[in-house]
């Protein structure tokens, strides 16, 4: 039974097909992971296959937990995943694997509330607050402090979160624990975590399950990633950063978080808490990894293609998509490092 | 009688069987038999495979795993109960109402309170329900019952809230949304069933009770539905089935969340919901533990199963006694 779930699951999830019908003696290059860069990968890879036209590349949105066992077990070309890899995952690979971010993303809290008040303020205390259960009223005086003007209604919040294990839930309960000491002690950091036990929090399955609850259920927050809210045209908080400023995602913020962190030289790094003043607070990389050795050099070299043409023509399309563009020296560093794909 | 006369040649309507008859026969009886023990012989597979891929986590976490509350994977705790109680609570609820009214549709489509025709269409609309794909209820659910069940909801929390079923507001997802839909899910299986166990009962029997001066309401409830009883149960055990199975639309409305609550309104969690949420993002250890939680699942649909056979040949033992 739970093999058939799992099966169920996976075909549901994952949009396979061939980017280009016409490169029958081509390369082909499969990669799976990740499925929050998923529409951009996608895109990315379309065009890159119709620009190549002799190199055709797959890319299945099956999870992050999924690509690093894909990747493991040597059933794929190049893997993704939002929480990176672990020195325990990388040292099962023989050769070794290259870390590279190639975009990055923005978590935001969306919320539904009557009149629709944009760009609600939220201090940092009273999400961390929401989240653990111990705000509980929209009309709380420290929101209504920080939001001057805005009406809030005498309603319980009701906190959505992910049902499923994600590395969104990861990101966001990683900045929780930066950020409040109470949070790191109880919940923690985690793909899934244990969330404070109230009937006004509820879990709802993947990014736009979660989205379509917010957008159903009055005095509802939750945390999504930046494209889905877009897109969905849910009300999103600016939240205050560690330098006490309110900055609402979707700007310049997320480049500024990212940028703000330097990277380290296997290129792993969390922007759990950023300290510019201009920087939108929860921001994460999101990484492919290769391998070091590939036993086919034309297969290394249209990797190398592939990484270069994400990080050139593919930055530019990543705003556009919502999802935030790697800094200009990350973009260098990327660049350097993809030359150990060999 | 009829005589068949020049008709009938005995020599042409009985000759003993050839070679090739006792071989049909033989290999047919040996292939319906192979089929039984491959049922057997699948189950017992499903359950050795899952059982190996659970036993290490069976090891680790002993029965603790079925009473502990906390499900913190960054800790390496797991515990099912919550999921248990949501399990059973929401598919007892959705039985409730399901199973309600799937007998008692069974009864006006059967016992000729329709024009055969009519009812033939009605059948039909109802076993359409079961077509329904299980996202499809979900999002319906999602989009049109929590919204329209939230007032309602918030009324009865509102002036009821003492007693312990109406204790805190319907926030969103939760289980009365859950086990309504579930309960709209497996109509079509408990109506079915349930028809068709009516209709095996002879109609002359309702003459009979007709005959003793009794009146429809009579005939129906102390001569039909007892005489079609163990089919009856039959349908509401194989509604219950279904209904502790039931995935994807419970994993969209129930909230996941590891409470236990009585409340009808708060969010809960199932098994078949944690199963399917957690698998594609499990980690090797992760994954015992579900399996270790698909085993209880299974367990307690085989219990539901046994027991719901044992009772109806009890039932049926006591009726031929009668």
């Amino acid at each position: 039974m739970g093999k058939l779930i799992v099966w169920a699951m996976v075909v549901g999830l994952s949009v396979i097909g061939p980017s280009t019908a016409g490169s029958q003696d081509g390369l082909r290059l499969t990669g799976s992971g990740a499925t929050f860069p998923f529409p951009l990968y996608s895109s990315w890879f379309k065009s890159f296959s119709a620009k190549q036209k002799t190199v055709s590349v797959d890319y299945q949105g099956k999870g992050s937990g999924a690509g690093i066992q894909d990747l493991v077990n040597r059933t794929v070309d190049f893997a993704a995943s939002d929480a990176a890899m672990t020195d325990e995952d990388m040292s099962k690979v023989p050769g070794g694997v290259q870390l590279l971010p190639m975009t990055g993303g923005e978590i935001v809290l969306a919320y539904n509330l009557p009149g629709n008040p944009k760009n609600l303020r939220l201090p940092r205390d009273v999400y961390a607050g929401i989240f653990l259960g111990k705000v509980t009223k929209w009309s709380d005086a420290r929101l209504k402090a920080a939001n001057p003007g805005v009406n809030l209604p005498d309603q319980d919040i009701t906190v959505v979160r992910r049902a499923d294990s994600s590395g969104t839930t990861f990101v966001f309960t990683s900045h929780l624990s930066a950020i409040s000491e109470e949070w790191k002690k109880g919940p923690g950091a985690g793909t899934t975590v244990a969330w404070p036990k109230s009937d006004k929090f509820v879990a709802s399955p993947k990014n736009d399950g979660v989205t379509a609850t917010i957008k159903q259920t009055p005095g509802a927050i939750g945390y999504i990633e930046y494209s889905f809210a877009k897109f969905a045209k849910v009300e999103m908080a600016a939240l205050q950063n560690k330098a006490g400023q309110y900055v609402a995602a979707g700007g310049e913020g997320g480049s500024a978080a990212l940028g703000s962190v330097v990277l380290p030289p296997n290129l792993r790094a969390w922007v759990s808490d950023p300290e510019a003043a201009t920087a939108y607070p929860i921001a994460t990389y999101t990484w492919m990894m290769f391998y070091k050795e590939n036993k086919d050099p034309k297969k290394a070299a249209a990797l190398r293609a592939m990484v270069e043409y994400c990080l050139t023509d593919g930055q530019k399309a990543s705003a556009a998509m919502g999802y935030v563009p790697l800094p200009e020296n990350v973009v260098a560093a990327v660049r350097k490092a993809s030359a150990s794909i060999r | 009688m009829i005589h068949l006369g020049a008709v009938a040649r005995p020599a042409s309507v009985s000759k003993p069987p050839t070679q090739w008859d006792y071989l049909a026969d033989r290999s047919f009886r040996a292939a319906a038999e192979g089929a039984v023990w491959l049922i057997v012989l699948l189950l017992s597979y499903l359950l050795w495979s899952i059982g190996a891929k659970a036993w290490l986590g069976m090891r680790e976490h002993g029965l603790g795993f079925l009473t502990s509350t906390t499900w913190d994977v960054g800790r390496q705790q797991f515990g099912i109960l919550p999921h248990i109680w949501g399990t059973l609570y929401s598919s007892l609820l959705a039985l409730a109402i399901g199973g309600f009214f799937g007998v008692v549709m069974a009864i006006f489509l059967t016992q000729d309170f329709l024009p055969p025709r009519m009812a033939q269409v009605f059948r039909l609309i109802v076993e359409l329900l079961a077509a329904i794909p299980s996202v499809v209820y979900g999002l319906w659910g999602l989009f049109v019952v929590i919204p329209a069940m939230r007032p309602v909801a918030d009324v009865l929390a509102a002036h009821l809230g003492f007693i312990p079923f109406f204790g805190t507001t319907l926030s969103g997802p939760g289980l009365a949304p859950a086990s309504l839909v579930l309960a709209i899910m497996i109509l079509p299986t408990v109506a079915a069933v349930s028809q068709d166990a009516l209709r095996l009962v002879p109609y002359k029997v309702k003459e009979a009770a007709y005959g003793m001066g009794t009146t429809r309401w009579e005939a129906i409830l102390k001569v039909m539905v007892p005489a079609a009883s163990t089919g009856i149960f039959g349908a509401l055990v194989l509604g219950f089935g279904r209904a502790l199975g039931e995935t994807m639309a419970l994993a969209m409305l129930i909230g996941n969340s590891n409470q236990i609550s009585l409340s009808l309104f708060s969010p809960a969690n199932t098994l078949a919901a944690l199963l399917a949420l957690n698998f594609p993002e499990a980690g090797p250890r992760e994954v015992q533990v579900l399996m270790y939680a698909a085993l209880v699942l299974l367990a307690i649909t085989l219990v539901v199963n046994v027991a719901g056979e044992a009772i109806m040949s009890r039932s049926a033992r006591r009726a031929g006694r009668r």
